[in-house]
């Protein structure tokens, strides 16, 4: 007689860090006292590269089953990327609660302290936030955790805890061998993010946002002023058809000086 | 064109739910990524872009108020209305598809089925695997669909069928028609599907409008329809009216949307086209134009809001969804065309929107009960009096 044991019966766990960030089309304004962005009259979205990584965390889940959690660190606003989160299917949303600004330093630590407690196979993050642009969090929260990570990822496969992935280097792609656990840090072209069903609109309605209050220890970096790029000036057009090339090519070799 | 930014002159998005605005916005990017960059090409071949109808079901835009239990979302009136406004921003000839399979074909199949029949049909509806079609109006029987000429007639197991049907939204490409025709003088409804001996569905050609859409005509020749196939709970001209109320309600929401890419289409060219040394926009014909069309679709806005909140407390009255879809799509015709007006004669391409959206709402201004025939069921309403013949 023989005994057929199911080896493979440990359900992955998937955590999917994300951010909630000023919508692409807002124009954004610098606040009072000029550190940091100013709120008011912003439409917040799900920021789009933590898009992939929540897509890919639900791939990864119908590939391998477990459970997907989304995790983000800010105040009540936050909640509108959760649910976003929630709607594209994720099992649970975590809110770490500390609504004051935080450094890529600080909010690593409470992340990773989070990551520790729920122990996953796999974090996954996307390559940086568009509001701050500082590309730093997967990474640190790497290091924390004395993970491997793996960042500007275009492709990943897994297969019995081996984790192969695709890097986008300038040029061409890195292709890096590792393990679970690990820090996978996404870049665009990993997957295309699926809609929210409007099913999974009205379930996410239904599914809690479990709260948890974080504090900041001392951050590392203090931003000392934020300021707008200064005003482009307006372009010149030159012309619209092939007579135009002469002099185009003198303005760029004698005024612009870039050939 | 820059991406369309949100038209709330009053804020109504404030008396909206969290669920509500995530529904609108969901549909909204979808409507931006998938529908508009195609939209032309189609219009100007006259096809439907088939390959949507997938995508459109994994969203979950078929059936959308209808339960769980058959694979639909549970929406409620008002986020199923911000979905249809979103569609028909895109196109009327987009939204006409989920209105049809959504309001005119599961719904009566929900309303008027038996259990088996809701159990087969609802989920294949919902998860678009399969395509439905409305059959009421016929070439001789338009605003009076009570004179039909469509009858059925008793047959062992069964009904004959015969008789014609035209006007069909999504006729040609359905795999199951819901028809009313006269049983014994009794105005009922079946279930007619694709394939079934003696049925045809020719594609009606030469439209002027919603080219994205297929229109086609039905024709029954002694069809055979089992027992099985009848809506056993329809009954009267009653039913098929209620599903126009459906269909009614979600146009009075979707031509507020194609008026609001109207609108959206006017403003933006209208700072960017210089006469004169100066944007068009500064000009006070052209701001009193675009004034005149925001408070039209304020006003639009508000009415089908409170149209929807009535439909989820189950007090909505036919005669006021009769007052949005007139208010409402007469409305939108109008701004769609001063809309072509201040884009000038750039407003005819197809590059922007305006002219294809105002060739539709001339057909939505029509169908589903045309503009004098609302006006008449109002007139009734606070007259007590009928002036219909």
């Amino acid at each position: 007689m023989t005994i057929l044991l199911t080896l493979d019966i440990t359900i992955m766990k998937i955590l999917c860090f994300i951010n909630h960030v000023p919508d692409t089309e807002t124009k954004v304004k610098v606040s009072g006292d000029g550190k940091l962005l100013d709120p008011t009259g912003i439409n917040y979205m799900l920021n789009p590269y933590d898009e992939f990584a929540v897509e890919e965390g639900l791939k990864l889940k119908e590939k391998f089953g477990g459970e997907v959690v989304a995790v983000s660190l800010g105040g009540d606003s936050h909640k509108d990327t959760l649910r976003k989160a929630l709607a594209m299917g994720v099992d649970k949303a975590v809110l770490l609660k500390d609504a004051n600004p935080r450094d890529s330093f600080s909010l690593a630590q409470s992340l990773a302290e989070y990551a520790k407690e729920y122990s996953p196979e796999i974090i996954l993050f996307g390559k940086q936030s568009i509001d701050y642009d500082d590309a730093q969090v997967g990474g640190l929260v790497a290091e924390m955790l004395n993970l491997p990570s793996i960042s500007v990822v275009v492709k990943l496969e897994i297969t019995d805890g081996k984790v192969i992935a695709h890097r986008e280097i300038e040029g061409g792609h890195e292709i890096v061998h590792s393990k679970l656990p690990i820090v996978i840090i996404a870049q665009k072209g990993l997957n295309t993010p699926r809609y929210p069903s409007l099913k999974g609109i009205m379930d996410a309605k239904r599914k809690p946002i479990e709260e948890k209050t974080v504090t900041a220890n001392s951050p590392k970096i203090e931003v000392i002023a934020l300021r707008k790029p200064p005003a482009k000036n307006p372009g010149k057009i030159v012309g619209t058809d092939a007579s135009a090339v002469p002099e185009l090519v003198r303005l760029l070799h004698e005024e612009a000086k870039v050939i | 064109m820059a991406k369309f930014q949100d038209i709330d002159y009053y804020n109504i998005e404030s008396l909206l739910s969290e669920e509500e605005i995530m529904v609108r916005n969901t549909v909204r990017e979808f409507v931006d990524n998938e529908i508009l960059p195609i939209i032309e090409k189609h219009n100007r071949a006259g096809t439907f872009p088939q390959n949507l109808i997938q995508p459109m079901a994994e969203l979950g835009l078929f059936g959308p108020t209808l339960p769980a239990h058959y694979g639909c979302a549970e929406l409620n009136n008002v986020a199923y209305g911000l979905m249809m406004q979103e569609l028909e921003r895109g196109d009327s000839g987009i939204r006409s598809f989920a209105s049809v399979q959504s309001g005119l074909v599961m719904y009566p199949i929900y309303a008027f089925g038996s259990e088996e029949q809701k159990e087969f049909w609802l989920p294949l509806l919902a998860s678009g695997k399969r395509i439905g079609c409305f059959g009421l109006t016929e070439p001789d029987f338009g605003s009076n669909p009570g004179g039909m000429l469509t009858r059925a007639e008793r047959k062992d197991g069964g009904f004959i069928l015969n008789g014609a049907k035209m006007w069909i939204t999504n006729g040609t490409i359905a795999d199951v028609a819901v028809v009313w025709a006269k049983l014994d003088n009794e105005i009922k409804g079946f279930l007619v599907e694709k394939g079934t001996k003696g049925f045809s569905a020719p594609e009606m050609h030469g439209k002027h409008s919603l080219r994205a859409s297929v229109t086609s005509e039905l024709v029954f020749q002694d069809c055979f329809i089992p027992e099985k196939n009848l809506l056993p709970k329809s009954g009267g001209l009653k039913s098929p009216l209620m599903c126009l109320s459906q269909a009614r309600y979600g146009i009075a929401w979707g031509a507020t949307g194609a008026a609001m890419a109207c609108y959206d289409a006017a403003l933006q060219y209208s700072k960017s086209r210089i006469q004169f040394g100066k944007p068009i926009a500064a000009f006070q014909m052209t701001q009193e134009k675009l004034v005149h069309m925001l408070t039209e679709i304020t006003k639009a806005q508000l009415l089908t809001l409170q149209l929807g909140r009535l439909k989820d407390q189950n007090k909505v009255k036919f005669t006021q969804i009769s007052m949005a879809k007139r208010n409402n799509v007469h409305h939108a015709l109008e701004i769609a065309r001063m809309s072509r007006e201040i884009l000038g004669a750039n407003g005819i391409l197809d590059e922007y929107p305006v002219m294809r959206h105002a060739a539709n709402l001339e057909s939505v201004k029509t169908y589903e009960g045309t503009h004098e025939m609302h006006t008449l069921i109002l007139g009734e309403d606070i007259t007590g009096i009928g002036a219909f013949v």
